[in-house]
């Protein structure tokens, strides 16, 4: 190794000696430390996806309808009259750990600007959060910051959080999981591509000016966080949504006019990510002047400027004859813009300050040449199934489980977002899908997140198929078909073998679910080193789905909709209750197999939905999930604020895991009376297995001489504040 | 009828108002730019929901001094109609063209949900084509709706009949537990003296559909154009 660079430097940009000798190979010369600077930005985890990267092969991204898979700002998805649906999930939770509020804001603010950036105007927002129990200080303060941040941004902003899902277990505790999505919309041949393609082209930095705020923001993001992380504070960014609202409104501007090139946004690695990332998707080159930059502070460095983090900023590439009509734009919205460089022909990155060249890299191996890691893994074996508990008193358990911060009722968070701002949501959170209406048209967008983090810790493979099976069938409950995928993959440090064994499972499960149900994944993030002081998060891959409905009049409600109706189970009930919520209610350990997915049954069972709601057969349908039979169907009930009878139940499995076992494949639907024939029918061309359950009506919920609870104190335990 | 809807910077239910106003009702629309002096021929003007310049330093407090404002304070002066919602009620306000203030919610929590409403007036521009007592269902969504005035003015608003909406039950009571931030006397939604200028937190536009959830909203959107039209005859 060099003699100017010792180890300590190399861990200011968490690099291996590796990597620098292979920096050293492929320059000739050993790097400037503006040089090593960028490199180890760029071939951060974050950046270079070095450890997930041979492993995310294996995931579907093409498809009839993909109009943009992975590898751009956001995916997109044709949804028919010339409209693209764009989107994205990703995470922060590094800095949502550090300074929540802003942690948060900024994962929203970075996250919107990934789908403007695409031409596309942001339509919704959702987000997956998990944090420890709110009992601790610690937690409770992460949780309140982070739900505040959330807010603050997307509401400032103007665009609408219509989903997402909370979870706390104690494996979160100091380590939360923030990561959020954003869908757009956007006409197919506005659909814009960040990438540089045309030599001689301008490079214009626009929004915020630079500061020093969030250096090596990335590099922070790819390490382990202990007790000395509060002391990263300065890498956590902060947000200027207002900021945000006017860039996004001149980027859908500016993407209306000829000669712009492309627009890309500044996220983690700043300048130094958009610019190289910019360029070598073109297959040219960049030259940036980091004098003509201007700056919030004085006495920045180049490495300041090119590593910086500062929120709300853009690169914009126009042809040198567009650049008056693009600054008209930036001018009407009062919006700063620097011209930093040019697009050049010579494939390399090359950095001046003050007229002397203080880096110039070659991008191939600046964006691509980070050695790929491929760390020991170690696959959890399969864990056995488990006895069965009994439960003496079923009411008790119910209101126990209503209560639980896991499947209370999430009002008192979603109400603090606002959730119908541009007049398109049909349904806002709370229910299975949220369901938005496609401007101009009479289709609707089905959105839901999902990942059950406890299937996933018992079961990698399994938990990850059950994620995407129940984010589908979230959809499917709604009549929508589902489209496409975009994921987050957040996991502890993969340098142990069982994190990254973790990693692989997950992936594998992703990869073969996505394919069962013919849905391509066409975006999203990996966040690994989630790890604090050596524990490590539970394995959280999160699926963010999309859904097409062609009619809304054929929406289907989770609700029950009529007195008199009657309610049936789809799908058969196993003996399966390690993981449920019921299974840590009753303080068993964290073993056992988790509910197993059958790939075949789940894609019956959705195409007998969509037909079923297709024909306006069902009332109503409902996702059988977290807490089980009982607490869907008390869902289901207080939704609409009707009352269910239901005979004594029989069932072939033991009364534990019928009521609160999570068996996937599931869905409590309701009809009228007159149309049971046509739904057995149909569940029959279907092969779907079909169970009365109830009646609709009444004051209370009434389940055999188990349970008879009025529908307020189900309520009352629904709405226990968090 | 023409109706002009004023964009400032970091406005957002400018679209919101005009895809109610134009989709919805028909009724053609012209954005208004802040630096815009002269309105023109309009006879409506909506101030919409947003967070001008980010509702920083204050709700309101920027917007008020942008060149649009000096023309709603005259066009409103010669009687002409204006609409605040939300962040354009708040603007209003600072704008002394409506009495009071609007602090921070009671929860101390940015609020959004569907909320009822009394129509206390029917003889506002707003509201002529609601009966009085009359509930409208309409969503708020906002951090800062905690209407505020001094005991003073708060008799000559009661006097003068211009709390035109406060928070009630979906049967009409005027209770506590109806309120959700924590506004003196449940007031919702008031007008200047001479009735040509409301106020109000609530959302109107986000109600016009009843697929988004209700359309009590287009009462006060309808009030508005009958109204114009009444004087037009």
């Amino acid at each position: 190794m060099a003699a100017v660079i010792d180890r300590f430097a190399l861990a200011a940009v968490a690099l291996s000696a590796d990597e620098y000798r292979a920096i050293v190979a492929a320059l000739g010369r050993d790097p400037s430390e503006l040089e090593l600077g960028m490199f180890g930005a760029l071939w951060s985890e974050h950046c270079s996806y070095k450890t997930s990267k041979a492993l995310l092969r294996q995931l579907p991204t093409e498809g009839p309808h993909v109009l943009q898979g992975p590898g751009e700002n956001a995916g997109a998805v044709d949804i028919g009259d010339g409209l693209a649906v764009v989107f994205k999930i990703e995470s922060h939770n590094h800095p949502s750990a550090i300074e929540p509020y802003q942690g948060a804001a900024t994962g929203v603010g970075g996250i919107l600007r990934d789908v403007f950036a695409m031409g596309a105007r942001p339509i919704a927002i959702l987000d997956a959060l998990r944090f420890g129990p709110l009992e601790q200080g610690r937690n409770r303060h992460l949780f309140q910051g982070v739900v505040a941040g959330i807010g603050g941004y997307g509401n400032c902003f103007g665009c609408p959080t219509v989903g997402g899902e909370v979870y706390f277990d104690p494996a979160y505790s100091d380590n939360p999981i923030v990561n959020a999505m954003c869908v757009g919309l956007v006409e197919h041949d506005r659909l814009r591509r960040a990438r540089a393609d045309r030599s001689g082209d301008l490079v214009l930095l626009v929004g915020a000016d630079t500061g020093r705020d969030g250096i090596h923001g990335a590099t922070f993001a790819s390490v382990e966080m202990d007790e000395r992380s509060a002391a990263r504070r300065p890498a956590v960014q902060v947000g200027n949504p207002f900021l945000e609202k006017l860039l996004c409104e001149a980027c859908l501007r500016l993407n209306q006019l000829d000669g712009v090139t492309a627009i890309q946004d500044l996220g983690a690695a700043g300048l130094t990510s958009a610019a190289a990332e910019l360029a070598h998707r073109g297959r040219r080159g960049i030259d940036i002047d980091v004098a003509r930059i201007s700056r919030r502070e004085r006495e920045m460095s180049a490495y300041d400027v090119m590593l910086s983090e500062s929120q709300e900023r853009m690169l914009v590439v126009v042809r040198p004859e567009a650049e008056t009509a693009a600054r008209q734009i930036f001018d009407h919205f009062e919006l700063h813009a620097d011209r930093v460089g040019s697009i050049t022909s010579t494939g390399r990155i090359r950095v001046r300050d003050e007229g002397a060249v203080v880096a110039d890299i070659p991008l191939k191996v600046l964006v691509d040449g980070v050695p790929a890691r491929s760390p020991a893994s170690e696959v959890p074996d399969k864990q056995p199934s488990l006895g069965m508990p009994s439960i003496e008193e079923p009411e008790a358990v119910l209101l126990d489980l209503m209560a639980r911060p896991n499947l209370r009722s999430r009002r008192p968070i979603f109400r603090t977002y606002d959730h119908q701002v541009q007049d398109n949501t049909v349904w806002g959170p709370g229910f299975d899908a949220a369901l938005l209406r496609v401007p101009g048209t009479t289709k609707g967008l089905a959105l839901t997140t999902d990942g059950n983090p406890w299937y996933v810790a018992l079961d990698p493979y399994e938990g990850t198929k059950a994620a995407v099976a129940e984010a589908a069938r979230n959809i499917v409950c709604s009549g929508a078909r589902p489209l496409a995928v975009t994921n987050c993959l957040n996991f502890g440090n993969p340098e142990r073998p069982f994190v990254f064994g973790q990693l692989q499972e997950s992936v594998r499960g992703l990869a073969d679910a996505c394919r069962a149900f013919e849905l391509p994944v066409v975006s999203g993030n990996v966040s690994l080193y989630n790890e604090t002081s050596e524990r490590n998060i539970p394995p959280t891959p999160v699926i963010g789905m999309v859904g097409l409905l062609d009619d809304l009049a054929l929406r289907c409600p989770a609700g029950f909709q009529e007195d008199g109706d009657l309610v049936f189970l789809l799908g058969d009930t196993s003996e399966e209750l390690a993981g449920s919520e019921y299974w840590r209610l009753i303080g068993a350990r964290p073993e056992g197999r988790p509910p197993i997915v059958s790939l075949e049954m789940e894609r019956r069972l959705q195409a007998a939905l969509l037909d079923s709601i297709g024909r306006g057969v069902l009332r109503c349908a409902h996702d059988v999930s977290d807490g089980g039979l009982l607490v869907a169907l008390a869902e289901s009930a207080l939704f609409s604020g009707r009352g269910l009878r239901c005979p004594g139940i029989t069932s072939p499995v033991s009364r534990e895991a019928f009521y609160f076992g999570e068996s996937q494949g599931r869905v409590i639907v309701s009809v009228a009376p007159r149309r049971v024939p046509e739904l057995q029918k149909l569940m029959a061309k279907h092969h779907v297995p079909l169970h009365a359950i109830g009646v609709v009506g009444g004051e209370d919920f009434q389940v055999g001489s188990d349970i008879r609870i009025s529908l307020e104190s189900l309520r009352q335990a629904w709405e226990t504040p968090f | 009828m023409k109706t002009g809807i004023v964009v400032f910077p970091g406005t957002w239910s400018d679209r919101d108002c005009a895809h109610a106003l134009l989709e919805v009702l028909g009724e053609p629309v012209r954005f208004v730019d802040y630096r815009e002096r002269d309105l023109g021929d309009l006879n409506l003007v909506i101030l919409p929901g947003g967070f001008s310049y980010g509702d920083y330093l204050r709700c309101g407090a920027i917007a008020r001094f942008t060149p649009v404002m000096n023309a709603v304070a005259d066009f409103a002066n010669r009687g002409g109609l204006v609409l605040g919602i939300c962040n354009g009620f708040q603007i209003l306000q600072e704008a002394r063209l409506l009495p009071g203030a609007l602090l921070r919610n009671a929860s101390c929590e940015f609020r959004c949900e569907w909320v009822q409403l009394r129509v206390e007036q029917s003889d506002c521009a707003f509201t002529v084509d609601c009966r009085p007592g009359q509930v409208l269902r309409i969503p708020i969504s906002h951090g800062e709706g905690n209407f505020f005035a001094d005991p003073h003015t708060l008799e000559s608003l009661e006097a003068n009949g211009q709390i035109v909406f406060r928070y009630c039950t979906a049967d009409g009571r005027i209770t506590p537990e109806a309120n959700p931030n924590g506004s003196l006397r449940n007031i919702a939604g008031v007008a200047n003296a001479r009735g040509n200028v409301l106020g109000l937190m609530p959302h109107p536009e986000r109600a016009c559909e009843p697929l988004l959830g209700g359309d009590d909203g287009l009462a006060i959107f309808r009030s508005a154009i009958h109204a114009l039209n009444r004087v037009a005859v």
